[in-house]
């Protein structure tokens, strides 16, 4: 996707003015909200699960280098081929010249988001191949041409009133009515037989398992099985930072994933990959090729954003942000929207393009309240600030305001001859009615809300004539 | 902490740079209810703002100028106690932030953190005050961020609003979200901020309460400024300001009485 978090502002501006987006992002997040908030209640392990794996996750990326080469040698053992990329360009040509390589014509993906981070549709598309989505909303945003919005739920921006049209539209046999099961209806009379008829299938993982070289998919929908059993090739990109040590610490995130997620206490398909097909098998894949991404995961495991690589991807931080619940995922301009992507998208992408994500945020730490790997979102988003500071990002204007900011609050005395200067100058704008209801260059506050008038005298002169 | 502070701690008020600024009643409330629950309570004059606005900007050197004041200022004191979770988290959560390559600091700071404390939190937890006022109304609450997440501010200033008489309290949808102010966030992304505050205040109608409160004098100018704008006469108040009787005036961007 076309990275456009640059103009941020501008995003926010047109997502604002979108009337039936807030509809859709109220309708999902307040339903994942109370569904995550009741199976947690109903957990009463989870406080010791959530320590758990980010004990798990802070160990596996103590020794990645260790659990990454066992994973590779177990997973060839198994018959899997191995690849590594550093960067997505890497990433991009492996997939590429697999599917070359193979003839490939069609490929059926299941959704991931690594593969929106390295630009997999772009990589088939260079291939000649042609992708076929095959997650219910991945579908959806493939025949609107969207980018994901969301990275569980990508098609969040879309009521289900535009669904039904958008299929009314594209779908060779739409259905009559527009209940979800309809809907769904459609979508399978669509997808099912070119499930059935790809030659390669391209997933991503949830987990991978370093002691059996196996890997880890969830869904909901059935479809990474559906996906890669039938074609002869199954090709799988995902990040290094999905690795865990062996299968019973997978079980942990598992607990978590999707209470997390969306509410539920596990996945409706949680499904665990060794190998390609053997002999004897009945099916599955005869080609099984994982491809490894790094894209900047080993800068961050040497700086202050390493508690981000426990990320497992899981989007509750974005379910509960204010800024994500108010504009959605595509103002963020980046393929992480929310809090995690504003973490991400800096460390993957530069801080130069992204400047306001870190900023955009209020600090409120719901996010990290809700994280179920504990990952000190807000601090971090903190530290990028500081971060730019020190490069020398913030505007000339800000950087004055608050090196003359700075002065006045270290020198008590003259700090009191301002803010008893600012305290008349408020009353004499409130004109004894209260309220403020315009203040010369804080337009940003007045414009939509009033400003208290403030008391006759500040604390400080009050208490000093009192006592 | 000995024993013997708890019945008459020396208290250093710290009484932030906000309610300095726009409503001393709050700060006046706040010195009222310490006394009244037996502390002896000074106001360093050498107190401007703990550093927030600049640790939240990124401005680690200028934050670090502002804690190492504050901690000279109010480490003579049993405890610093604070009428704002965010400013009191501040302090107790995040001074050790800045402090990791200081070892001198660092100890002066530990000690100044680990004594600082909202004050509502402060008057429950510390000094097992029960307050003696009253209040004509019916109220809702909303938990600010830091206080509620950071210091775990939230069945105190319930337990003190529970024993106002004549004060009745209904629950806010949505009590632990976020209220859109975010120190300088607002004027940095005043669409944003509107958006937030706008579900805020849509939310403190369906309750049908006539007086909103909180613990913090930022959020609770953004709320009632929100509220003013669309007309609505709310009453707006920190809680300390109801707890110590001190609710008789105008609310917050509310017109004086006559």
């Amino acid at each position: 996707m076309k990275q456009t978090s640059h103009q941020f502002s501008e995003n926010v501006t047109r997502a604002l003015a979108e009337p039936t987006l807030k509809i859709a992002l109220d309708r999902t997040t307040t339903l994942l909200r109370t569904r995550r908030a009741k199976v947690i209640d109903a957990f009463p392990e989870y406080a010791k699960a959530r320590e758990t794996a980010q004990k798990i996750k802070d160990h596996t990326l103590d020794n990645l280098g260790h659990y990454l080469r066992q994973f590779e040698e177990n997973a060839i053992a198994s018959g899997a081929q191995v690849y590594w990329a550093a960067t997505p360009a890497e990433a991009r040509k492996t997939v590429t010249d697999i599917c070359k390589a193979e003839g490939a014509k069609t490929a059926t993906r299941v959704k991931s988001m690594l593969g929106e981070e390295i630009g997999i549709g772009e990589a088939l598309a260079d291939a000649g191949v042609e992708r076929i989505e095959t997650d219910l909303a991945e579908h959806i945003i493939q025949l609107a041409g969207d980018p994901p919005s969301h990275i569980v739920m990508p098609a969040m921006h879309k009521t289900q009133e535009q669904v039904a049209e958008l299929f009314a539209a594209k779908h060779k046999e739409p259905s009559e009515e527009q209940d979800v099961t309809s809907l769904v209806g459609s979508a399978r009379r669509e997808l099912r037989a070119k499930f059935m008829n790809a030659d390669i299938s391209i997933s991503g993982a949830n987990f991978l398992i370093a002691d059996t070289g196996s890997f880890v998919t969830v869904t909901n929908e059935g479809n990474a099985e559906l996906t890669t059993t039938p074609p002869k090739t199954h090709i799988v990109t995902v990040g290094i930072e999905k690795i865990v040590p062996s299968l019973k610490h997978a079980a942990v995130f598992l607990r978590l994933l999707s209470r997390a997620a969306i509410g539920t206490e596990i996945t409706q398909y949680t499904t665990f990959f060794n190998g390609p097909k053997r002999d004897g098998d009945r099916d599955g894949p005869e080609n099984l090729h994982i491809v490894l991404v790094d894209n900047h995961r080993s800068d961050m495991l040497s700086d202050f954003l390493r508690p981000m690589l426990r990320c497992i991807r899981c989007g509750a931080c974005m379910n509960h942000c204010p800024v994500y619940a108010a504009v959605g995922g595509h103002a963020y301009g980046a393929v992480y929207p929310g809090p995690m992507g504003s973490v991400l998208t800096p460390a993957m992408t530069g801080l130069k393009g992204s400047k306001d994500l870190p900023n955009a945020c209020t600090l409120n730490g719901r996010c990290r309240e809700v994280c179920p790997v504990n990952i000190p979102l807000t601090d971090m988003l903190r530290a990028l600030r500081a971060k730019q500071f020190d490069e020398g990002m913030p505007t000339p204007m800000t950087k004055w305001a608050l090196r003359l900011w700075g002065v006045m609050a270290t020198r008590p005395a003259l700090y009191r001859f301002g803010t008893g200067v600012s305290n008349m100058a408020l009353r004499l704008l409130a004109r004894g009615r209260g309220k403020i209801t315009s203040v010369p260059l804080a337009g940003g506050w007045t414009r939509t809300r009033d400003l208290p008038e403030p008391e006759a005298g500040t604390f400080m002169q009050q208490y000093k004539k009192r006592r | 902490m000995d024993a013997g502070h708890d019945t008459n701690p020396r208290v250093g008020f710290f009484v932030t740079c906000i309610v300095d600024a726009m409503r001393p009643n709050i700060g006046f409330a706040s010195l009222k209810l310490l006394e009244e629950a037996g502390c002896t309570v000074e106001v360093p004059a050498a107190q401007t703002c703990c550093g927030q606005p600049a640790f939240n900007s990124g401005d680690d050197a200028t934050t670090k100028r502002l804690a190492k004041q504050v901690i000279e200022a109010f480490e003579p004191y049993d405890y610093i106690v604070v009428p704002s979770g965010s400013c009191a988290s501040m302090i107790r959560s995040h001074y050790g932030e800045l402090f990791d390559d200081d070892p001198a600091w660092r100890d002066r700071q530990r000690v100044v953190s680990a004594k600082t404390w909202e004050i509502l939190s402060f008057l429950t937890d510390v000094m097992k005050y029960a307050p003696k006022a009253s209040y004509a109304g019916t109220a809702t609450y909303h938990d600010s961020c830091s206080g509620l997440r950071d210091l775990g501010v939230h069945d105190q200033p319930r337990a003190l609003l529970g024993q106002v008489d004549g004060l009745s309290l209904v629950p806010l949808e949505g009590n632990n979200e976020c209220c859109g102010f975010g120190g300088t966030f607002c004027v940095k992304y005043p669409e944003l901020s509107t958006a937030i505050v706008t579900d805020k205040t849509t939310k403190i109608k369906a309750t049908k309460a006539d007086t909103l409160l909180g613990g913090d004098m930022g959020c609770l100018m953004n709320m009632a400024g929100k509220l003013s704008r669309e007309g609505e006469d709310m009453r707006v108040f920190h809680t300390i300001e109801v707890l110590a009787g001190m609710a008789d005036g105008p609310g917050i961007c509310a017109p004086k009485l006559k």
